[in-house]
């Protein structure tokens, strides 16, 4: 059976061999756990604690500021420490809540999310607000509000509610993992999206190269009406638009929102997260992380608490520091490059990964040699060379007409480029330079 | 503790193909045809190829510490080239033909540019051009193959090409089908062996260089144009396939990566021109031979193609 696909796209190495069957391990923190107060798409949040105050596990300690945003919880028990500006994965010193661990990890006799009573018929309004409450965002690495996704507008259809298993990223195996060792949180979480969403079909959508799991949620999903699909591997199925456009044959006008098409679309983590929000009042404190690349010498999925340093995951998995020359929070193709590791794990961090020389060599860029390979893979539709002209030379006018802002940054271009151009970057900086603009 | 990390933006892996390996995949392909050559002409023609390669290196090397440019030996373009120009003369030309025509592709058609990427009209098809019109005695002077002499004579026969036989309604003189697939016939190095060609061009489109639409669409057209043409003539007009630069235009010229359109709907429309110009410059020319004009004339439209095949964008209505 060929899986379900979109068109163009690439075929990177996957190295997902490295982590795929290994367990869940729980890690736990050290002395201090840090909580940027931004860790998703959207306002940051404002710290609801002060310094000296003692936290519980699941305890809020900051809130949300705005729609576009997301509360963020303690996870662990201690007392606040310091409030402070703290470097973050993102490269940029953010407002920290500094918590003392001490080691407890006790849980708040009084639980500030009550568990919901299942007796009442759940609307979208509850459901909205447990995700609300919870912090939840695409646990994938998007890091968007799961609860503004959920709010789509009362005169759309959600015809479909999909949920992204396909974890196209290079190296990772948190979701597959999910799949595999937690599935009936997914399927819980997916129910309860139905039981809001009454005309909608769910549809999860594994790519072939993780057959076990897809046979763990086709096993799990008997006598669910929720259907699970196999896709064809490629890169980036796990764009929001391009696993609509795989089991669906829709494809979102640019510009336009999934809804536009009569879709919403969901991580596998995600979902997890809103069953145990709603049904065990949990809000999102940990999340699984693959530490993997050939520089580190035990490679592994682990459940991390939000917070936890960097560093310290690194050291758990033995990491060898002679041979990585480059780390990353993320995935090989979208991730981000760190150049301190003292920086904690927020709710977007999917993989920490440290390659080595040979794993993540890197040519100096040479002349064009107009080979068509980037304008071939580039799943937008673009011309990946022309972008990246108009945007060196800073004709951002032409650059608009190219439909530079139709870009997802997936990189595929740069990864296909046999002259090792930057393409990608090049287009990314034009695009944040436009945006600058316009606003 | 760690040393400094590398930091740069995403993405951080990239595949394994490079420019290098791209071009070394092209010699590899040419290869074939290099030992059909030797053996239907002789160890002359090795010779020829060598001299070609280190003349193309040697003037891109020159011309890059003269102007203080990054070297760019390294990237194989100039030993395409270099393969391609010998391939482009006849078996037992001159030296110094060879040396003339290195400069133009290198320097002329090339580095006054800008050099790899940046030339708009094929390097060893515009020395070919070049030669054909100055030095059409050298050029057109093709000796018949003596098949597995090594050391051919010094006054080796030359005779005319099956196309100029088939030009001036010669066809009784013409050699078998099988003489013309397998190459022993008259005419420039490269373009006698169709079969080791096809090899070539095989090779390059299982390694993924090139993908079949372009020599398909190339070879096609010239088939049909020919057979429209010419009175329903089936046998001539798969016999006219097998001759001059068909098979070496085909999958090795038009193909070439800068002078060709980027998107797979501007090959196609390249492939289906130059295959049209080529019939007609065969059948109502005044040469016998049209593929490298043809390949050159739509090399001059590229940009005109790249500018109008519009690709179509993700999520666009059609
Ligand atoms: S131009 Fe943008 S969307 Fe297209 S391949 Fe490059 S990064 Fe991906
Ligand atoms: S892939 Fe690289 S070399 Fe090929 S056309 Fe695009 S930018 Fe040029």
């Amino acid at each position: 059976m060929k899986g379900m696909t979109f068109k163009k796209g690439i075929h990177p190495t996957y190295h997902k061999e490295i982590t795929s069957n290994v367990q869940i391990e729980v890690m736990l923190p050290g002395k201090e756990v840090v909580f940027p107060m931004s860790q998703h798409i959207g306002a940051s949040c404002t710290p609801v604690v002060k310094k000296g105050d003692y936290m519980y596990v699941g305890d809020q300690i900051g809130i949300a500021n705005g729609f576009v945003s997301a509360n963020i919880h303690s996870s662990i028990s201690g007392t606040v420490k310091v409030i402070e500006k703290r470097m973050t994965v993102k490269g940029v010193k953010e407002t920290c809540v500094v918590v003392e661990n001490d080691g407890l990890y006790a849980i708040n006799p009084e639980k500030q999310i009550m568990p919901y009573n299942q007796e009442e018929k759940l609307t979208r309004d509850i459901l909205i607000e447990y995700v609300k409450a919870a912090g939840i965002v695409g646990l994938g690495g998007a890091t968007f509000p799961t609860h503004v996704k959920l709010s789509t507008p009362q005169d759309k259809k959600v015809e479909f509610i999909l949920i992204n298993g396909a974890e196209c990223e290079p190296y990772l195996t948190s979701d597959e993992r999910v799949m595999l060792e937690r599935g009936e949180d997914v399927i819980e979480g997916v129910k309860l999206l139905l039981q809001v969403f009454k005309e909608a079909r769910a549809i999860i959508g594994i790519e072939d190269n993780k057959i076990d799991a897809y046979k763990r949620m086709v096993t799990l999903a008997q006598d669910t009406p929720i259907e699970v699909k196999l896709l064809h591997t490629k890169y980036p199925q796990g764009s929001e638009k391009h696993l609509i456009e795989a089991l669906t044959s829709r494809q979102v006008p640019s510009g336009k929102l999934p809804i536009e098409v009569g879709c919403m679309v969901h991580n596998i983590a995600s979902v997890g997260a809103i069953y145990r929000a709603v049904i065990k009042g949990e809000p999102v404190i940990s999340r699984i992380v693959t530490v993997s690349g050939k520089g580190v010498r035990r490679p592994c999925n682990l459940e991390v608490k939000i917070g936890t340093s960097i560093r310290e995951v690194l050291e758990y998995a033995q990491v060898d520091w002679n041979q990585t020359v480059k780390i990353i929070a993320g995935g090989p193709m979208m991730g981000t490059a760190l150049f301190d590791v003292d920086i904690p794990v927020t709710k977007g961090t999917s993989a920490i990964l440290c390659l080595t020389k040979e794993e993540t060599d890197c040519k100096p860029p040479s002349n064009c040699i107009r080979c068509g390979k980037c304008v071939a893979v580039c799943p937008m539709g673009l011309v990946p060379i022309h972008l990246q002209k108009s945007a060196i030379h800073g004709h951002y006018e032409v650059f608009l007409k190219q439909n530079g802002m139709d870009c997802i940054e997936c990189g595929c271009c740069a990864y296909t480029c046999p002259a090792k151009r930057e393409l990608v970057q090049a287009i990314r900086t034009a695009k944040a330079v436009i945006r600058a603009k316009q606003s | 503790m760690e040393k400094m990390l590398m930091v740069s933006s995403s993405p951080h892996v990239k595949a394994e193909h490079t420019t290098r390996k791209i071009m070394l995949d092209v010699v590899i392909a040419l290869m074939p045809a290099l030992i059909a050559g030797i053996y239907f002409f002789g160890v002359y023609v090795l010779f020829l190829t060598v001299v070609s390669v280190g003349c193309c290196v040697g003037f891109e090397w020159i011309w890059e510490k003269v102007f203080k440019r990054t070297i760019t030996i390294g990237d194989l373009s100039a030993v395409v080239t270099g393969v391609l120009l010998a391939y482009n003369v006849p078996a037992r030309a001159p030296v110094y033909i060879i040396v003339i025509g290195a400069f133009v592709s290198i320097i002329l058609a090339k580095q006054v540019f800008g050099g790899i990427g940046q030339n708009f009209i094929n390097p060893a098809l515009a020395a070919r051009a070049f030669l054909l019109a100055g030095y059409s005695t050298d050029m057109r002077s093709f000796p018949v193959p003596e098949q597995g002499r090594l050391l051919s004579s010094v006054d080796a026969v030359t005779g005319a090409t099956p196309l100029e036989l088939m030009k001036n309604g010669a066809l009784d003189q013409l050699p078998s089908l099988t003489d013309a697939f397998l190459g022993n016939i008259g005419g420039c190095i490269g373009e006698v062996s169709a079969l080791a060609l096809l090899i070539g061009g095989i090779y390059l489109i299982i390694r993924k260089v090139i993908t079949w639409h372009i020599p398909v669409c190339y070879i096609g057209s010239i088939f049909v144009l020919t057979t429209l043409l010419n009175g329903f003539d089936f046998y001539q007009s798969f016999y006219s396939l097998f001759l001059g630069g068909v098979m070496l235009g085909g999958f090795f010229m038009a193909t070439d990566y800068t002078t060709t359109p980027m998107t797979i709907k501007g090959q196609i429309i390249f492939a289906l021109g130059a295959g049209m110009i080529t019939t007609l410059i065969r059948l109502f020319g005044g040469y016998p031979e049209g593929v490298s004009y043809s390949i050159l004339i739509m090399n001059l439209v590229v940009p005109l193609i790249d500018k109008y095949v519009k690709v179509r964008r993700f999520g666009e209505v059609v």
